[in-house]
């Protein structure tokens, strides 16, 4: 076949694909959410904000991203840094810390569920310890901050994962000589980190975060598992938008505000750790 | 003096030892909330039920005969095994060709084909499935396993793009055009030479492609109500069903996990460290 045709005839089923499945269907879901039966209305946002559980939703889902992400971000970074210096050992120790990378976050969720659950791990150990005489309902309306930790918690656990991979995949990418000159100038350990690590890291950091944050704003079956109603997010009410109150163009308006939210962050991490032109490795 | 040189081995001693530590501590941090997942799945549910817990597994099968026998549930599971097996299929099918393109072709349009497939990284794509679920009605793909491997596809070819894309360009070119001089055609060479250095790389995409698929709750939950993946079962029936079962069902889910992430160790950071620039 001529080269010259052959690359479009490559990417031609992906194209068409995602033109199918992933422009198509963004296209269908602005249409339901601004319309609802007749012509082009702002009545399907208008209902969705004014809900009552919006707002809670919203700084739920905002609250739960503010106090997951830094976390993991410091968590991947250290963990990076250790597995970089590790001579003996290395492979088995980044298996162990990848393993949450294949597990789906409903089952992160119900692995929580064991700890935090009325006869589960937290209680029998703090019964153990002779600490309480009774079995604590944590996942309750009476346990607001406990409902919460659980879930900030699970997401912790289970997607510090995504960024370290990320991280030991861009720390891998930085040439030694760096650190062997910084070392020749006596540059401690800290400064060689927040010098050359972190600047050179750039690009990882940001996919990482970038990837994180949308997931984030994403979360639904950790919550789904551990905090049920207790804890309302966005993604929960647009699922139960769509399948208890059987409105399509309301879940449809919450699908496009949960994309504006991704996409406004997306933008903004881009532009705080912007990688300037040709300084890349 | 001396007290510097003592000082020295000394504080290097504790260093290495806070290191030490913090490793350990970072390897319990994950697998002790497995440990306990563990327990409750081989405890007879009964003792799932009770309290307080016992901290080492009874080994009774019990939870796991319950949910084995539990209405619905090895269909879910069989639904999910489906999905996923067509979710690799598909998105290596597809996705492999344009990695290939992308590695050893310049052409017009690049730059937007690198964006188009950069950019369904930055949505969160599982909404996709809310208008899909009107599509599907119309043609018939409504509730189907088909229908949802289509959408898990969306998810997976991405990644399969962009893994093949830097697995390919870890081959030489002149590889390739040593076998073109020898007599082989574009395909020949690809198959012979080109194709048996990729095998495993594809393979552990294609792993990736399973795991993005069986992981994958909100979609599936969307998407299908007879034909209920284990995820979208076990979300389904999360207000009702007892513990024993959802512990059963978590651990179900996570076993392959643990597989799969061990088979692709391997090729995880070379996948992500360039699959991301």
């Amino acid at each position: 076949m001529n080269a010259r045709f052959l690359p479009y005839v490559l990417i031609a089923p992906v194209t068409l694909f995602l033109c199918l499945f992933f422009l198509y269907p963004f296209v269908l879901v602005a249409k339901q959410a601004f319309s609802t039966g007749a012509g082009f209305t702002m009545d399907n946002f208008r209902d969705v904000v004014s809900y009552w559980k919006f707002p809670i939703s919203m700084k739920n889902t905002l609250l739960l991203a503010a106090a997951v992400v830094p976390v993991q971000l410091a968590l991947a970074l250290l963990m990076a840094t250790m597995v970089n210096k590790m001579k003996r050992g290395r492979d088995l120790v980044l298996y162990v810390w990848t393993i949450p990378l294949g597990i789906s976050d409903l089952a992160a969720g119900i692995i929580w569920l064991a700890i935090f659950e009325q006869s589960g791990f937290l209680n029998s150990m703090m019964h153990g310890l002779g600490l309480i005489d009774r079995p604590v309902n944590f996942l309750s309306y009476q346990h607001p901050g406990v409902v919460f930790l659980a879930i900030a918690l699970a997401e912790i656990w289970r997607a510090t994962a995504i960024m370290l991979v990320i991280l030991v995949a861009g720390i891998g990418l930085i040439p030694k000589e760096y650190y062997e000159a910084a070392e020749v100038f006596g540059a401690s350990p800290w400064k060689r980190f927040t010098r050359i690590t972190l600047p050179l890291l750039r690009p990882s950091l940001q996919t990482a975060l970038v990837l994180r944050v949308i997931l984030a704003f994403e979360v639904f079956a950790v919550v789904a598992a551990l905090g049920g109603t207790l804890f309302p997010v966005l993604m929960g009410e647009t699922y139960a938008y769509q399948f208890d109150l059987l409105n399509g163009g309301a879940a449809a308006a919450m699908a496009l505000i949960i994309l504006a939210i991704s996409i406004g962050f997306t933008l903004i991490i881009l532009r705080l750790l912007r990688v300037p032109k040709g300084a890349t490795i | 003096m001396t007290a510097v040189t003592t000082q020295a081995p000394d504080t290097r001693r504790a260093g290495r030892t806070v290191y030490a530590a913090a490793v350990v501590l970072l390897c319990a941090w994950v697998l002790v909330p497995l440990y306990f997942l563990f327990i409750n799945t081989l405890s007879s549910p009964d003792t799932v039920n009770s309290f307080p817990k016992p901290f080492v597994p009874e080994f009774d099968t019990g939870s796991l005969a319950f949910f084995a026998g539990f209405a619905g549930m090895l269909s879910a599971l069989k639904n999910s095994i489906l999905v996923a097996g067509m979710t690799m299929v598909m998105s290596i099918l597809i996705g492999a060709p344009a990695g290939y393109a992308l590695s050893r072709f310049d052409f017009r349009g690049k730059e937007v084909f690198r964006l188009l497939i950069l950019l369904t990284r930055a949505f969160p794509l599982p909404l996709l499935a809310l208008p899909l679920a009107v599509m599907f009605i119309r043609t018939g793909l409504d509730d189907t396993v088909f229908g949802l491997a289509l959408v898990h596809t969306t998810l997976a070819v991405p990644f399969a793009v962009l893994i093949t894309f830097s697995l390919f360009s870890g081959i030489p070119m002149e590889l390739e055009e040593a076998a073109w001089t020898l007599g082989c055609t574009r395909l020949t060479a690809f198959t012979k030479v080109v194709l048996p250095l990729i095998l495993p790389g594809i393979t552990a995409s294609a792993i990736f492609a399973f795991v993005i698929s069986w992981n994958e709750v909100f979609a599936a939950a969307v998407l299908t109500i007879e034909n209920r993946t284990l995820t979208a079962f076990l979300l389904q029936n999360l207000d009702t069903s007892p513990l024993h079962l959802k512990f059963a069902g978590g651990f179900i889910l996570v076993v392959p996990a643990l597989i799969f992430i061990f088979a692709v160790r391997k090729y995880l950071f070379a996948m992500w460290g360039i699959a991301n620039r």
